[in-house]
């Protein structure tokens, strides 16, 4: 099949960048949509052409480091999957298809497809982990912990950080990222202690990453390649509000 | 690390929102069964004595001041909220296919609420300016009647203005009903389905019921 695919090409942050047309030939529907940029990519090396950057690294659903806005949606148009899991076979031959990366202030871009998602690191560091003292591994059945919150804690631990749900949201919001990462804590016991100190920091440096406010559309559901639960969103809410109602503390 | 007082973070802002929201249609529950005493047909009389009541009981005049500045924090959040909203995203995209993962009228949250604000004005105009007008000049004041003026069809731009801004309404309550749950963590596996069909109802008989109002005055079926 032959694909006519308009490309985002940006030299760095400070280049303006533009959409680029770009043919490709010979295209197998067996491919992902990740080789056919490599197949691109080896063409205009050989033409003595700057390939076009662009992020992967597992190219099995799992990493997160994939993250190509397609057709006016992040990771393409199937659902529950990553960009390096879409295959050319949800295409038609002759189809345009527009290429583009993340678009949020907090994602700067670096080059062409490439964004910085640093800030989602550093809404990690402020509060998305707990403190534990290292020595042997506890014994697994330790700590008693119900099925259900078990299941909720690892359907929000199954988020890979990838940032389709801001490049989704209209106005590039990050909160079902961080309720994903608020909610694995809060829902099981090693996270109690750090609990309310946890939520207040990780929204606090969400905010100050620039990412928008929460309308409530449900787009970063509806695109999260993990399909993370608007629950954690509301679930992050009552989490903060009792933090900030209820910490006996100045 | 640092934090951020509650009012300044966006949760908090949400939830600001959230609650004048629900108050709001609180308000709007009460408004349209005042209003809906028109339908009795009598000429308004029991009409009257509802607006009346509302006019002048002290209590009223108390709730009327929470009124407004329920309507000013909204407004003034989601003015907070859409600037900030506009700075994250300074590159727009070049194709966004908005209907595959959301409803329009979730998308259009703002352009909604500014309709209600445009036709928010225009009905002070008609119908709270005269009351208190009268009111401060003791005089009486009939506002049965002063409904069947505006409401007739040479008065058609009036009726237009109405209808726009109850159907801004309906759609305003379509997403915003269940997201005032949804943004002060009221998620439940159990009620929120409920929570969720209630919405719908309510974005749907309220503004409907507000928009016969103008419409069957206009057309002589209410006299
Ligand atoms: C009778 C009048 C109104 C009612 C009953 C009402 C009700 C609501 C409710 C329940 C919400 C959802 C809150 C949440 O999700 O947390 C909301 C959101 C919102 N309203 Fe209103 N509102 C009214 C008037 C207005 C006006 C006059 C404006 C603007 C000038 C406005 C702008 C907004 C915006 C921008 C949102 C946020 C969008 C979102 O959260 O999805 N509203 N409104
Ligand atoms: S919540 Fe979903 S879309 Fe957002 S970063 Fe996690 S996996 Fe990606
Ligand atoms: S490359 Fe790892 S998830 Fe796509």
């Amino acid at each position: 099949m032959t694909i006519n695919l308009k490309v985002w090409r940006q030299k760095n942050n400070a280049d303006k960048g533009r959409l680029e047309t770009y043919v490709v030939k010979d295209v197998s529907p067996d491919m992902s949509f990740l080789e056919m940029f490599d197949v691109l990519n080896e063409r205009l090396i050989t033409e003595g052409k700057e390939p076009i950057a662009f992020d992967h690294d597992c190219r099995e659903g799992i990493c997160g480091m994939c993250s190509m806005f397609i057709n006016g949606r992040p990771h393409g148009p199937k659902q529950g999957i990553t960009t390096c899991q879409l295959h050319m076979r949800s295409f038609n031959d002759g189809d345009t298809v527009v290429v583009e990366p993340w678009r949020a202030a907090a994602f700067p871009v670096i080059k062409d497809l490439v964004v910085n998602r640093s800030a989602f690191d550093r809404v990690i560091s402020a509060g998305g982990f707990v403190s534990v003292n290292t020595g042997n591994a506890k014994d697994a059945n330790n700590i008693l912990i119900p099925k259900p919150d078990a299941d909720d804690a690892f359907n929000a631990a199954a988020c890979i950080g990838c940032g389709a749900c801001v490049a989704a949201c209209k106005n590039s919001s990050a909160m079902l990222f961080v309720s994903a990462k608020v909610s694995q804590f809060a829902l099981l016991p090693q996270g109690q202690v750090e609990r309310a100190e946890r939520v207040e920091k990780m929204v606090a440096q969400m905010d100050e990453e620039g990412f928008g406010n929460c309308t409530n559309t449900g787009a970063c559901e509806a695109e999260c390649p993990k399909s993370i639960s608007l629950e954690n969103i509301a679930r992050m809410n009552r989490e903060y509000l009792s933090a900030k109602l209820l910490a006996n503390k100045k | 690390m640092s934090k951020e007082s509650f009012l300044e973070s966006t949760i908090g802002r949400k939830m600001v929102m959230a609650l004048t929201g629900l108050f709001l249609i609180s308000f709007l529950v009460v408004h349209v069964s005042i209003n809906a005493c028109i339908f009795l047909n009598d000429g308004g009389k029991t009409f009257n004595v509802a607006s009346h009541f509302m006019s002048h009981n002290p209590v009223i005049r108390v709730l009327e001041i929470g009124l407004f500045i329920g309507f000013i924090l909204h407004i003034y959040m989601s003015v907070k909220l859409t600037m900030k909203n506009n700075k994250a995203r300074p590159v727009k995209y070049q194709v966004v296919d908005g209907k595959a993962n959301s409803k329009w009228y979730s998308r259009s949250m703002g352009i909604l609420g500014s309709l209600l604000l445009l036709f928010l004005v225009v009905h002070l105009g008609n119908f709270w300016v005269p009351t208190k007008q009268a009111i401060f000049n003791g005089q009486q004041h009939n506002t049965f009647d002063s409904m069947k003026n505006i409401f007739s069809l040479d008065n058609w731009y009036f009726i237009a203005i109405y209808l726009l801004g109850v159907i801004s309404l309906s759609y305003h309550l379509l997403h915003g009903f269940q997201s005032a749950f949804q943004s002060l963590g009221l998620n439940h596996r159990k009620y929120s389905p409920l929570i969720h069909q209630v919405g719908i109802w309510f974005s749907i008989i309220v503004p409907l019921l507000f928009a016969l109002m103008p419409i069957s005055m206009a057309f002589g079926i209410i006299r």
